[in-house]
């Protein structure tokens, strides 16, 4: 028995994603007195692999074979699936990202596990195995019981936390047991996204709405963003217009978010927009609607014209900074 | 080139979600029943691809686990212009049993979609564990999708951008905002001709969920607003660094 | 008695709404300021077949029933009623007409084309000096053997310029009065035709409004509809069903500014309070709504007596008047809840109280209506 996790990486770098998986994996471990082990597959630098023992991670199985790089579901899965019956996973956990939500399935029929995705926090009970989970979008929570022996969680970003727990790590080669013909995704072109904090990594989301009245008012939301670190976002109405990407759309229908602070510039915040973004620790609402519902749903809020408090906030994050 | 497209049955997205006095399930007192978005979508984007791609898909065919109640949400599907409905009349317990119900009826096509997640469980996982039953290749994230030449070619979201790939048949194409620009809406034509297309009503096959939800709850009821003038707005900035501390 | 609906009516309603909330409500403040003429949602609506929902499939319709189109009009109309008038003049006057009464070269002639939407249709009955008073035409269809020449000015034509398939009804026999009348179907291609100035009116400012002038307009025998006189006959039996159509129009105007003026006062508070929590505000809602659903069982109760094949004159006078004139009262109140933000173009309100009072007026105006009720009464 024990407990797996599976690391991700992107462009030879651990995903921050990866180090609360991490966290989370060991804590989960530890209540249900057993060990952790780790797991890592395609090209990523020794010295970010390394960076994991400081969160609890004792056994780390790797395969640097490039291929993985491709994010080919069923090799993936296959890949996973070999490590936790190597390991005698009782459970494995993944991000709740695109990756995470395109594995987990494939690999908890291998498993003949039982799944829950955008699992929040530690399970409620080991035995049963009880997770809280979210649902209806953020409108709701439940409490899912998984039956089967084995059990896939995904774990929703930012719901858990990182915590150091500095331990020594041992490194394995790990074979995969996947041959070329698990291997048939041909990527032709990657677009990657530089330069900007990833929606999904995010500790801070800055967003705008349709009072941001035109594509090009957004300058002030990405100087704001790039001040803090953070990522960006819209509303639905905003990636409809085709003033921003559908990636940047967040709400019922795009994706969810759950950073530590989430800015609301030009939002009147229908329910499928807070949907999206309720699991947030902090919203903040700017809106000229004194009556906008975002304001039911913020906790720091300015009724007030967007334009003339984005320059006070980027010149009051400038302070602060220095 | 045949089309299957899972179909999910789910309230409408701007429900206001309720429970039952013990709280273990879903009130349905009310509730319109949509077609989920995201299926929907691949409904969109499954027709534009039998229109434009002169014959070379030939059949499109839509199925869903569910009760009687949920025909309507498979004869809007046929409304818009799906040649044939197969329900499983079932409840949908878990994703697990309705991947397997699902497993019956989807052998032998060249392309599957299934919506990125249900907009009521969010479990994301019912393409992904189909793909694994019928042993055939899936793609998650997708956010377009066109056939050339008996292939596909897909953009995928990932984290960190994305992804213009090219895979085999036959394929579950897990879809996303983006695969098709808005649903379509049925025309007088095709809710006529819906009247008259097959629904082939198929029992469900014996096996276990492997979760069930012992409870669900709401989230807590959030302290007002703090509200700060907008000619003060710096001081907002500094209440999250000292008071929230979040910055 | 059965007052569910079917899944298909269901569905005909949630495809207008769709339609209306998605697309309509995207330019529709702009189309009513510019008074510009919604050509986009007019081909699209052709494509979706709500130009000719009402036609027999045999004839390029949707085969829908009379209680469809009351769902689909109410839905169009709370969001653009100039669209929906222009689905109404089509629809339930003028591919009604020719189906009805037409013969079987003009059905294949003239309905299809009108039933897919590739051409619209227009009625033309309303004259300067006799709005509502189809007995006594001024303008002539002069018997000249195989044609018939038509001279004289008609009032108020929707679809007008949009249209180009016009309906017109015009004395031939001035000496038999309204048995004198008839109805032909006149190609405003025909030399001799011309529009007077776009209308510049208060209200369903996107549907285009003319006067038409004809002179010497030959017209040819076979474009006549039904007996030599059967034109008043035919105006009125047209008109009872082109009632369903601005009932429901009235009811969706009704209904649309109903549902804004509820989101409206939930999410705005006065003295602390949100609106709805003021009973006079909470009042307000609740004789809104019993008139909405009053109207609405009148425009349905017309309806299926018509998809029965049973009389509905009566019915659709009622659900008309009635409709068109709480049209008007829920419109205002819709604007009284709104306050100053109902005042302005923005909030949607005070559009939808100009165009309910066009319902009071045209088709037929309420007097008129309780001129046909009362008759029945007293029958």
């Amino acid at each position: 028995m024990s407990v797996l996790v599976y690391i991700e990486n992107w462009d030879g770098k651990l995903k921050k994603v990866s180090f609360e998986l991490a966290s989370y994996a060991s804590k989960l471990a530890s209540e249900m007195k057993t060990s952790v082990a780790a797991l890592s597959l395609g090209a990523v630098e020794e010295s970010e692999l390394v960076k994991l023992s400081a969160y609890g991670i004792s056994t780390l199985l790797v395969n640097k074979d490039e291929r993985f790089n491709n994010l080919d579901n069923q090799a993936i899965a296959k890949a996973v699936a070999r490590a936790a019956e190597k390991t005698n996973a009782s459970v494995v956990v993944l991000a709740h990202n695109n990756l995470g939500k395109a594995v987990s399935p494939r690999l908890a029929v291998k498993l003949k596990a039982g799944m829950v995705s955008a699992v929040h926090g530690l399970p409620l009970s080991i035995d049963p195995f009880v997770v809280t989970k979210m649902m209806f979008t953020g409108k709701a929570f439940g409490h899912v019981a998984i039956q089967s022996e084995k059990k896939v969680i995904t774990l929703s970003s930012n719901s858990f936390g990182m915590i150091e727990n500095q331990v020594t790590a041992a490194i394995e080669d790990f074979d995969p047991g996947v041959s070329e013909t698990d291997f048939i995704t041909k990527v032709e072109q990657t677009n990657k996204i530089t330069g900007k904090v990833l929606l999904n990594d995010a500790d801070i989301v800055v967003s705008g709405g349709r009072g941001m009245k035109a594509a090009e008012n957004w300058a002030p939301i990405e100087e704001l963003a790039s001040l803090l670190g953070a990522g960006t976002a819209c509303s639905r109405p905003v990636s409809d217009e085709g003033w921003r990407p559908h990636s940047e759309h967040v709400g019922q229908t795009g994706k969810i978010v759950a950073p530590n602070l989430y800015f609301a510039f030009g939002i009147s915040g229908a329910i499928q927009h807070l949907g999206g973004v309720s699991s947030s620790k902090v919203i903040v609402a700017v809106n000229k609607d004194p009556d906008a519902p975002i304001f039911e749903a913020a906790d720091y809020g300015i009724v007030g014209d967007v334009f003339k408090v984005l320059p006070q906030f980027i010149e009051a994050v400038k302070e602060i900074k220095s | 080139m045949k089309i299957l497209i899972l179909i999910g049955n789910v309230p409408d997205t701007t429900t206001k979600v309720r429970f039952n006095a013990d709280k273990t399930a879903f009130d349905p007192t009310g509730i319109q029943w949509i077609i989920n978005p995201w299926d929907e979508l691949a409904l969109t984007r499954a027709m534009d691809l039998k229109e434009t791609t002169g014959g070379v898909v030939s059949e499109i065919v839509v199925a869903n686990v569910g009760r009687q109640e949920t025909e309507g949400t498979l004869r809007k599907a046929l409304a818009i212009g799906a040649d044939k409905a197969i329900r499983i009349d079932a409840d949908a317990k878990d994703a697990f049993y309705v991947a397997s119900q699902l497993a019956q009826v989807a052998k032998g096509y060249d392309l599957i979609f299934a919506g990125i997640e249900a907009s009521d469980y969010n479990g994301s996982a019912v393409g992904g564990m189909l793909a694994e039953m019928l042993e055939i290749n899936s793609v998650s994230a997708v956010s377009g999708i066109q056939i050339e030449n008996g292939n596909v070619k897909i953009n995928r979201e990932i984290d960190g951008g994305s992804q213009t790939i090219a895979l085999p048949l036959p394929l579950l194409a897990i879809v996303q905002k983006g695969i098709a620009k808005e649903p379509r809406i049925p025309a007088m034509r095709g809710i006529m001709m819906a009247r008259t297309k097959p629904l082939e009503v198929v029992q469900p096959i014996a096996v276990e969920p492997k979760t069930n939800i012992t409870v669900f709850t709401l989230p807590a009821p959030k302290a007002a607003c703090k509200k700060i003038a907008e000619d003060q707005a710096k001081d907002l900035i500094y209440l999250l660094r000292d008071e929230a501390k979040v910055l | 008695m059965n007052f569910t609906f079917t899944e298909e009516q269901l569905m005909i309603q949630q495809a207008a709404r769709d339609y209306a909330q998605r697309e309509l409500i995207k330019d529709v403040i702009e189309r009513d300021h510019k008074a510009e003429y919604p050509t986009r949602h007019v081909k699209a609506l052709a494509e979706l077949g709500f130009l000719g929902m009402l036609v027999s499939p045999e004839y390029d319709g949707g085969g829908m029933d009379t209680v469809s189109y009351v769902l689909a009009m109410e839905e169009l109309s709370k969001v653009d009623a100039s669209v929906s008038v222009i689905i109404s003049v089509n629809n339930s006057l003028v591919c009604y007409g020719i189906e009805k009464y037409g013969t079987e070269d003009q059905k294949q002639k003239y309905l299809r084309v009108l039933a897919r939407g590739e051409k619209i249709g227009a009625f033309l009955l309303s004259e300067p000096e006799a709005g509502s008073d189809a007995t006594s035409q001024k303008t002539t269809a002069e018997d000249m053997g195989d044609y018939y020449l038509v001279n004289g000015t008609k009032n108020w034509i929707t679809n007008a310029h949009s249209g180009s398939i016009y309906l017109v009804i015009a004395q031939t026999h001035p000496e038999k009065k309204h048995r004198g009348i008839n109805a032909l179907i006149v190609d405003k291609n025909t030399p001799g035709i011309s529009l007077g100035p776009h209308e510049d009116k208060m209200g369903m400012r996107s549907s285009d409004t003319h006067s038409v002038m004809f002179t010497d307009v030959k017209v040819p025998k076979e474009n006549r509809i039904g007996e030599d006189g059967f034109g008043f006959k035919f105006a009125m039996s047209t008109l009872e069903a082109g009632r369903i159509g601005i009932a429901s129009q009235a009811l969706g105007l009704a209904s649309g500014a109903m549902e804004r003026s509820i989101a409206y006062t939930k999410e705005r508070k006065a003295f602390g309070k949100f609106l709805f929590e003021h009973q006079s505000v909470a009042f307000k809602l609740a004789e809104m709504a019993v008139k909405v659903e009053n109207a609405r069982n009148l425009c349905l109760k017309a309806a299926w007596l018509k998809d029965q094949g049973l009389p509905y004159g009566f019915a659709s006078a009622m659900a008309k008047q009635y409709a068109a004139d709480i049209a008007m009262e829920v419109t205002t109140e819709a604007v009284q809840i709104h306050g100053g933000y109902g005042y302005v173009k923005e909030y949607h309100v005070e559009r939808l109280m100009r165009e309910a009072k066009l319902t009071q007026i045209y088709e037929g105006t309420s007097e008129i209506q309780k001129i046909v009720i009362s008759r029945e009464l007293l029958k």
